[in-house]
């Protein structure tokens, strides 16, 4: 048994964020995974608010009527506040992190407009400086170049697209030999972290190139020194180049993941991956300790204080099982936002809103799980959201990572919970 | 020979069906990010799996690049077993194409050991004699530059014997493996050394290899001989009593007994090595939790020096973290940084072949680099293969961390 003063399950955006924030508030915490989180499958951009339902401007002003119409989203448990601050916190930590010269650029109060890989314009409030060159709102021809070495991203379908929301794009294709059949975007990255190769490639395709052209890129420029690679190619190039997120694996989700891993242990706290949640002792309204599953014997955390940051469905830690009926996997907590019985989970148009789509972890107005005292619930796990239709899961996960990581040093060290807010 | 298909065989193919093909197991695999002659995990495991038909011949080669490093199955949010599905294709091949005798060599620490240590001597100037090395390439297919171990002459049952240990105290089982015992025998001093310091009677049953090498090259039969064999040594020392644990410091070793054994080679069922596997501790997480009851002395002397730490894979493997950071910060004034790098290369022996030494000095030299940059002179590292590939790519320095701890206790 390992005793900690915190313990938080999961290592995506939301957990690697309480678990960081918790440490550097000076509690000895431990972040137990059974794998890796969404970040790097996720486009690695903070996206807050982008549609409510209609495409929002402004995630600083939409949030506020949001909030209130909509009393059972996490923001409305949250507040405005939290979410500024959590995202000062993150530049903060992008620039004091692992990857020189690497920042995040964008403000709460106007979402950028960023190309998706199929050329759809995505809102995002804060992204990798890499990708704010591709904002719809910035002025000039846009050259969009692929590869055939990277498959699932096609050039000219995203500039196709890009011309349709009236963008003035085409796509260009760069031959890049990569002598295996599948390649990826890090595998392609690692090659852009080499300057030689980066020089080639910039000599390659300077010649076809417009004058007024900016261009858009895979998200590949760099694994190690993206800040490096990036603004080489820029210089290069004489002009604004860009990232556009990949299909998985996502390049700048994983940079999203070393900043906040670095920010973790740079603080003091440990992180076991490998670890799944597979037990769990409790003492009354609260939980005790929780078994993770190890080699021979489990290894028990015991800790005052849990985050729960095991994310939702595509996790694994709420299931709809093979009865119909559905589970917290992990400890076992309560849900809300079920369908009531006898209503349908499921509609027939599949980009619906679907029934089941806000069920997550009963909540109390601070993050605390119902039937477990001891227990904050953050990122995916929340109910009431549907973040892929209103763009607002890494949001959701960094503000609510920080300010379950505020509420738990708030209680620890015997202030009233409100006093925190 | 054994029958191809088993019920291990059928719970690690079940594992394949929670694959969603979310990639984050190719982001993760050292090896096919360096080498193209490896697809990488998603690809190897559980989609190739789904070709692969018991009793039919394998359709897919590339897994025997595979390092059996394990790091994809720790890393997969839905729990497939990658690394454990590519151990059971790289049998069958192996089984199908007939075993190097290269293979059958390497991969028998207790012989090599044996036949070495008595002749330590000359057994090391032939591992460092080139021309003699390069023959061992073109005949055995070792490769020339892998880094091969010192014999020490001694071996550290010899020690352990004759060592005087206390007549009271909390009894633990030592299993020091066979690194220990024809290599680095100082390192089962220290460990003794330190368990008697924090109050224990350590016992050091007569003990062979745990079987690993064999069971990294494919060689399923040979393994599960030896490792339960040694489950059979081990398991009486703990039997009668719940609270005797067995450590180790190899942590690959440990590995094996606790989890690799039983998930590979399907030995699921055996009660000895149940047992045995439920006990065994790697030393660093014995003493963190000793640490962590307030049972641990903590009367550190200070080592002003700066050391790299770099968890191994096999360590990882045992998903408790990295416990020998925690340990080495109680250590005054030793200022660590901790390597991020995922593997060394080696992998066992892996990177002693010569087909694969290329690999693994390219897989290795993100961490050699780190530790370059780190300024630091020494390395720390739990797997004594690890810290001598590790000594081979960077010239620097290597030991497990326990050779911090046991300094700082001024032992
Ligand atoms: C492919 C993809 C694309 C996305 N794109 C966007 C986007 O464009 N914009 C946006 O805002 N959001 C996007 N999201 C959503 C966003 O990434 C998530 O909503 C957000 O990151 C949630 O993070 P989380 O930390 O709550 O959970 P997750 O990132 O899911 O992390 C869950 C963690 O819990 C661990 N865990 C689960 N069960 C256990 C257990 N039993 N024991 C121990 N650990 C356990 C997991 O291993 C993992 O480490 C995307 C998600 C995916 C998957
Ligand atoms: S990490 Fe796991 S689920 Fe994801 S592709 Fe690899 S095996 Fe499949
Ligand atoms: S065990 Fe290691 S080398 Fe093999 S596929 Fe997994 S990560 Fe790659
Ligand atoms: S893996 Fe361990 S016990 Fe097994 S050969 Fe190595 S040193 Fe020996």
């Amino acid at each position: 048994m390992l005793h900690y003063d915190a313990v938080v399950i999961g290592a995506g955006t939301a957990g690697l964020v309480a678990g960081a924030r918790l440490a550097e508030g000076g509690a000895r915490v431990c972040v137990v995974a059974k794998g890796v989180g969404s970040t790097h499958l996720a486009p690695g951009t903070i996206d807050v608010l982008g549609y409510a339902p209609d495409r929002v401007a402004s995630p600083a002003a939409a949030l506020p009527e949001f909030m209130t119409a909509r009393a059972d989203h996490p923001y409305a448990l949250l507040g405005p506040d939290a979410v500024a601050e959590s995202l000062g916190w993150l530049k903060a930590r992008v620039e004091a992190g692992p990857l020189p010269g690497y920042r995040y650029a964008g403000e709460l109060d106007r979402n950028l407009l960023l190309p998706s890989a199929i050329g759809a314009l995505r809102p995002s409030a804060l992204v990798p400086e890499t990708m704010a060159g591709g904002d719809a709102a910035l002025p000039g021809r846009v050259a969009v170049v692929g590869s055939r070495s990277l498959r699932d991203f096609h050039a000219s379908l995203c500039a196709g697209n890009l011309r349709r929301a009236g963008i003035e794009a085409r796509g260009l294709e760069i031959d890049i030999d990569v002598e295996r059949a599948d390649e990826n975007a890090l595998g392609l990255a690692r090659r852009f972290d080499d300057a030689g190769w980066r020089a080639a490639f910039a000599a390659r395709l300077a010649i076809k190139l417009q004058a007024d052209e900016r261009v858009g890129l895979p998200a590949m420029l760099g694994a190690r020194d993206p800040h490096g690679a990036w603004s080489d190619l820029e210089q290069r190039l004489g002009r604004r180049v860009f990232e556009i997120p990949t299909l998985p694996p996502s390049v700048p989700g994983m940079r999203l993941f070393e900043i906040l891993r670095s920010a973790l242990r740079r603080a003091g706290g440990r992180l076991v991956i490998g670890a799944e949640v597979v037990d769990v002792e409790r003492s009354g309204q609260a939980i005790a300790a929780v078994s993770t599953r190890a080699g021979g014997h489990d290894v028990r955390y015991a800790a005052p204080w849990f985050v729960l940051a095991a994310g939702g469905f595509a996790s694994g830690a709420i299931e709809l099982d093979s009865h119909w009926v559905t589970h917290e996997r992990v400890l076992g907590l309560p849900l809300r936002g079920l369908p009531a019985p006898g209503e349908p989970r499921f509609v027939a148009e599949y980009l619906a809103e679907q029934p089941m789509a806000r069920v997550g972890v009963a909540v109390d107005g601070e993050l605390r799980a119902e039937g477990a005292e001891n227990v904050m619930v953050v990122g995916a796990a929340l109910p009431g959201a549907v973040p892929w239709s209103e763009a607002s899961g890494e949001g959701i996960a960094l503000a609510s990572g920080s300010r379950a990581a505020e509420l738990v040093l708030a209680r620890a060290g015997g202030t009233p919970a409100g006093a925190a807010a | 020979m054994s029958s191809v298909t088993t019920p291990i065989d059928e719970l690690l193919r079940g594992s394949l069906d929670h694959c969603v093909k979310c990639t984050i197991c190719e982001t993760q695999c050292p090896v096919s990010n360096v080498t193209p002659l490896f697809p990488g995990p998603k690809y190897a495991g559980p989609q190739a799996e789904r070709y692969r038909v018991s009793d039919e011949p394998s359709v897919e080669w590339s897994v025997d690049y595979c390092s059996g490093c394990g790091i994809c199955s720790m890393s997969c949010p839905q729990g497939v077993k990658i690394a454990e599905i590519n151990a059971q294709a790289r049998h069958k091949l192996k089984v199908q194409k007939g075993i190097p005798l290269r293979d059958r060599i390497i991969t028998r620490p207790t012989w090599l050991g044996r036949a070495g240590t008595p002749v330590a001597p000359l057994a090391n100037f032939t591992l460092g004699f080139r021309p003699l090395r390069v023959l061992g390439e073109k005949t055995l297919g070792v490769h020339r530059n892998g880094p091969a171990p010192k014999f020490a002459g001694r071996r550290f049952s010899r020690w352990a014997r004759s060592h005087a240990a206390p007549a009271t105290g909390r009894k633990i089982v030592y299993f020091h493996g066979c690194g220990t015992e024809y290599y680095e025998p100082w390192e089962g001093q220290k460990v003794v050394e330190i368990l008697e310091h924090n109050g224990f009677r350590v016992e050091v049953p007569k003990q062979d290899c745990c079987g690993l090498p064999l069971q990294s090259s494919g060689l399923f039969d040979d393994a599960r001989k030896v490792v339960l064999r040694l489950a059979r040594a081990l398991a009486p020392h703990v039997r009668d009593d719940p609270d005797t644990i067995i450590v180790g410091n190899a942590t690959s070793c440990t590995l094996m007994l606790k989890r690799e054994a039983r998930e590979i080679l399907d030995l699921e069922n055996d009660p000895d090595l149940a047992l045995v596997a439920e006990r065994t501790y790697d030393i660093c997480e014995l003493l963190l939790e000793l640490h962590d009851r307030g049972e641990l002395k903590t009367d550190f002397k200070p080592v002003n020096e700066r050391v790299a730490y770099h968890a191994p894979c096999q360590q990882q493997g045992h998903y408790i973290g990295k416990p020998a950071l925690e340990l080495l910060a109680l250590i005054p004034e030793l200022e660590v940084s901790e390597m991020n790098a995922r593997c060394c290369g080696i992998a066992g022996t892996y990177g002693l072949k010569a087909e694969k030494y290329d690999i693994a000095m390219a897989v290795g030299a993100d961490l050699f680099s780190q530790v370059r940059d780190s300024g630091a002179d020494t390395v720390a590292c739990d797997s004594e293969t690890c810290r001598w590939q590790i000594t081979h790519g960077t010239g620097r320095s290597s030991v497990h961390p326990i050779d911090f701890l046991h300094r700082a206790y001024g032992l």
